[in-house]
């Protein structure tokens, strides 16, 4: 099972395509494949970067073990996670999970449980940068996102 | 006396204004709550960083942990505000 998670945390882009078909070549037991990739939006124009920060080693380790988790309980064939630091430009990509299943709902479920204990877990934190050059201030954990991971316990 | 290397993320870096630290703390701070009162005395920048204490988070050795955790061992706590990634 130890070749079942990919995660990465790194500066550089990613093709999500090229993830997609790196982890589906040559196998015959996935019949579902679920893709996320979470983008920078501009807010309307009044965003003109995010400045992304992460506690290395524990930012890696964090999303490791959530993919883990995620492989034992909705029995995936696979899982990646990607997630990006530095200054991320509007419709740039942040993030990308990949989940690989026999069947549809356990790569759907996978994927969303890795999304909501990434954002709540995850040591990684938003910094705006504003269009009008003010200075931007740090993005606020959001309750919702706590509300979305919890759902997760109220299902055992 | 012991001796901790501390590091501080987003805005409580910012408002203590550096990135890490080594720290010798006295014996009576034994958890990551005794941590943060103890800081709380060292200067106005910690002060502000950790006025308000329960939002911010712990992890010791990079692994989430709860104030009432004891820090004994720790080689590398780490203090920052709630996540925002993904």
């Amino acid at each position: 099972m130890n070749d079942a998670v990919t995660v990465r945390v790194q500066r550089e882009d990613f093709d999500l395509a090229a993830e997609v078909s790196a982890l589906s070549r040559g196998r015959a037991d996935i019949g579902a494949v679920v893709t996320f990739s979470g983008l920078c939006r501009d807010e309307a124009g009044a965003l003109s970067a995010l400045e992304l920060e992460h506690y290395p080693g524990m930012a890696e380790a964090e999303i490791e073990r959530i993919c883990r988790e995620a492989v034992k309980r909705f029995r995936l064939e696979a899982a990646i996670a990607i997630h990006r630091f530095g200054k991320i430009m509007p419709g740039e990509n942040i993030v990308l999970v990949v989940t690989a299943s026999s069947h549809r709902q356990a790569a759907f479920d996978g994927a969303g449980f890795i999304m909501d204990f990434l954002k709540t877990s995850a040591p990684f934190w938003k910094k705006e940068h504003r269009a009008d050059g003010s200075a931007g201030g740090w993005v606020s954990a959001k309750d919702a996102d706590d509300t979305a991971r919890d759902r997760w316990s109220q299902n055992d | 006396m012991s001796t901790i290397n501390l590091v501080y993320f987003s805005w409580v870096r910012e408002r203590i204004g550096k990135s890490e630290e080594t720290l010798e703390l006295p014996a009576n701070v034994v958890t990551v709550a005794d941590l943060l009162a103890h800081l709380k005395t060292l200067g106005e920048q910690y002060e502000a960083a950790l006025e308000h204490q329960n939002v911010i988070r712990a992890a010791i050795n990079q692994e989430h942990v709860d104030h009432g955790e004891a820090i004994a061992g720790a080689r590398e706590i780490a203090l920052f505000p709630p996540m925002t990634g993904g």
